[in-house]
């Protein structure tokens, strides 16, 4: 006999909650990028998603014109979108640090609608395939589900990266440094570290992530203009949740709200895309630094 | 004398009036003939109709030669941004202010029967190629729209019937959660069970959505055998593709219900071989269409869709109707198209019918494989051509009032 939890089968629910943990790795390593900017550089970078979309057509430019494989793709294409960031900061967002975080946020978000509306005069809107890399094709059947080899990787690599820069930045002497960086930049300043410096590398990387991102997207969705504005809603409601700029507090709820999002898509599909907006709001409501943030 | 010579230049005044009154009753009502392409330029629609629309109309204008009924035949396109306000107010704009006297495409059903309600209270002509939904000919008709390249009825009976026949007689939808979603699943699930098939289950995904992952889990653990895909673009673009990675095309078969050539061709043959989808024109179909397809993608990076084809054929029926009627008032241009068969690169022995349904054959086609295809854009295989007025709703079963049965 099979065993059912609230009338659905047991299998069915592990398939599901696979399934959210791959969505949530994907969260997770968007909001991480998002956080770090936040939380070191105050800044609301809505560009993030169209930064995501550029890693996705960079990895699939870079293998239709010039034949670089996904691993290179996967090396340098966040190293390209990085610098695209850098550049962003030093020639852009640097300007406003000075003002209040709405002008950030609206610099970022018309450069997400020029980027996107860009390639979307390219390439059109109904997007371009990226082929699953030959060594990632097929699945292994765990039972309960099929499992794609290319979507376990997924779940490696992304965490990994999440994991590798938690511990950068809350276990190295440098990461202690960007830290300082928030709460004191005169002072560290004074000890002649080189603050406008670490800013901008922190922002590429950040941006560098989005791009990570979009690569690893890039054999699973079509890579279309738009994928990154369907994400970096649910993204920001995931940062939001998490707390602000908190590291921890983005892989966590990145990766939990994945799954709740998968329990939902089992017991209520309609509400899959609301659930976290829904979850977003009680937080607000009931802590407004977030699950993992300070209050300031 | 001088009276003698008042008279006769006041005769001769009378007659140009006369000549020029007569003119403009019988012809133009304004000097020009106006085609207004009203689409998708920007939006999730763009590719499948949108500036390739535009490229259609330039391009019957300019096989017509440009004049009909000696005056000169203008093009003006706009994007309508799939919202029914913006297509309403720029409706009234163009039959109010720019002379516009024809609408073409509009590429949903909201924005087609915002502009449709307005020609009506206009006396206007408007020409509906890309807007699926068979409110149109149904609840919503009015006399001066025909509806030119399919609808969500054709569809349904196209793949769900012949699904069924081919031994697909269990079915599981996976239903974009609005309007359209729901009504393609409605169509498709009547004409499904009416075929002696079942429906085992569905599932509404909201939309948009990118990840089908979950909802295919679901389809495959239902066990039917077919897959029904209710809803379109970058959605059914991203579900196939996913199917395919999680292994769900090996024993089950997916039905596109609403598929475009353009959305084959972005997703690659490797990944969309072996499906089945319903398509008002193919462009490899016979010399004709061939032809008229060449000279389209020579000028648009790829070859029509059944929308952009639609647009062409529809308008340059439309000035044969207004030269024939000699007059571009849209009760008689209508009564000129409905008096005339439609034979061109589109549609064979075509007819339009009160409900203002044009009736055309379809084609049921499955996707090739990679190494049947001897090239770019040859996609697909003509399993069945499905005559029209069995593609169609018939009479008896339409709710348009204007059908006299």
């Amino acid at each position: 006999m099979m065993i059912q939890v609230f009338g659905i089968p047991i299998q069915a629910l592990l398939g599901q909650l696979l399934i959210g943990l791959i969505n949530g790795s994907f969260y997770a390593i968007l909001s991480l990028g998002l956080a770090i900017i936040f939380g070191l550089l105050n800044i609301i970078n809505f560009a993030h998603g169209a930064q995501y979309m550029l890693g996705a057509f960079f990895a699939w430019m870079s293998l239709t014109y010039l034949g670089v494989n996904y691993w290179v793709g996967l090396i340098l294409v966040p190293l390209a979108v990085g610098a695209f960031g850098i550049l962003m900061e030093r020639l852009m967002l640097r300007r406003l640090y000075h003002l209040d975080h709405l002008y950030g946020l609206l610099l970022t978000f018309g450069l997400a609608l020029i980027l996107e509306g860009l390639f979307r005069q390219l390439y059109g809107v109904s997007g371009l395939s990226y082929p699953i890399p030959d060594i990632f094709q097929g699945g292994v059947n765990l039972g309960f589900m099929f499992l794609p080899y290319y979507r376990a990787w997924v779940i490696v690599a992304s965490l990994s990266v999440c994991f590798a820069t938690w511990y950068v930045i809350e276990r190295t002497k440098l990461g202690s440094y960007l830290r300082a960086a928030t709460e004191n930049p005169e002072l560290l300043q004074a000890f002649g570290v080189n603050v406008p410096l670490m800013v901008t590398l922190t922002f590429g990387y950040g941006v560098a992530l989005a791009g990570f991102a979009g690569v690893l997207a890039a054999p699973i969705y079509q890579v279309t203009p738009v994928m990154g504005s369907n994400l970096i809603i649910v993204v920001f409601a995931v940062v939001v949740i998490g707390g602000m700029g908190s590291i921890l507090g983005s892989i966590i709820t990145g990766i939990s709200l994945g799954l709740l999002e998968g329990l939902t898509k089992v017991f209520y599909p309609e509400a899959s895309g609301v659930v976290v907006f829904v979850i977003m709001a009680l937080v607000l409501l009931t802590r407004p630094a977030g699950l993992f943030g300070r209050e300031k | 004398m001088r009276k003698k010579l008042f008279l006769s230049v006041f005769g001769i005044g009378l007659t140009l009036v006369m000549a020029v009154c007569g003119a403009s009753a019988a012809g133009l009502s304004d000097g020009v003939l106006k085609v207004g392409v009203m689409t998708d330029m920007s939006g999730a629609y763009s590719d499948l109709s949108g500036p390739g629309s535009a490229l259609a109309a330039q391009m019957a204008i300019e096989d017509y030669g440009g004049v009909v009924l000696g005056k000169k035949i203008e093009l003006t396109s706009a994007d309508h941004q799939n919202k029914a306000d913006i297509a309403a107010n720029k409706a009234r704009e163009w039959f109010d202010a720019e002379k516009v006297d024809v609408i073409a495409d509009l590429s949903t059903s909201s924005t087609a029967l915002a502009v449709m309600e307005i020609a009506n209270q206009k006396n206007k002509v408007t020409l509906i190629s890309t807007g699926g939904s068979t409110k149109i000919t149904n609840d919503n008709c009015i006399a001066t729209n025909v509806h030119w390249t399919y609808d969500t009825y054709a569809l349904a009976v196209g793949t769900g019937k012949a699904v069924v026949a081919n031994g697909g007689d269990t079915w599981f939808f996976i239903t974009a959660d609005y309007a359209f979603g729901h009504s393609l699943e409605g169509d498709t699930a009547d004409v499904v069970t009416a075929s002696g098939g079942k429906v085992l289950g569905k599932v509404r995904a909201p939309f948009p959505n990118t990840d089908f992952s979950s909802f295919l889990l679901q389809a495959q653990a239902s066990g039917a055998k077919i897959i029904g895909l209710a809803n379109a673009g970058a959605d059914t673009i991203n579900a196939i593709k996913q199917a395919k990675e999680f292994g769900i095309t090996e024993n089950q078969t997916l039905a596109g219900l609403l598929i475009f050539i353009t959305d084959i061709n972005s997703l690659g043959l490797e990944t969309a071989q072996g499906m089945n989808l319903t398509t008002g024109f193919y462009w490899d179909r016979d010399e004709e269409s061939r032809a008229w397809s060449k000279r389209f993608q020579a000028r648009h990076k790829s070859m029509p869709t059944m929308s952009q084809a639609g647009v062409y054929s529809s308008l340059m029926h439309y000035f044969k109707a207004v030269d024939k009627a000699g007059t571009d008032e849209a009760h008689a241009v209508m009564a000129a198209m409905k008096s005339m068969p439609i034979n061109d690169m589109f549609a064979k022995n075509g007819y339009i019918r009160d409900d203002g349904r044009m009736i055309h054959d379809m084609y049921l086609v499955q996707v090739k494989k990679p190494s049947e295809s001897k090239g770019p854009w040859d996609y697909y295989k003509v399993l069945r051509t499905i005559p029209g007025d069995e593609a169609y709703i018939s009479p008896e079963k339409s709710t348009c009032k204007l059908l006299k049965k």
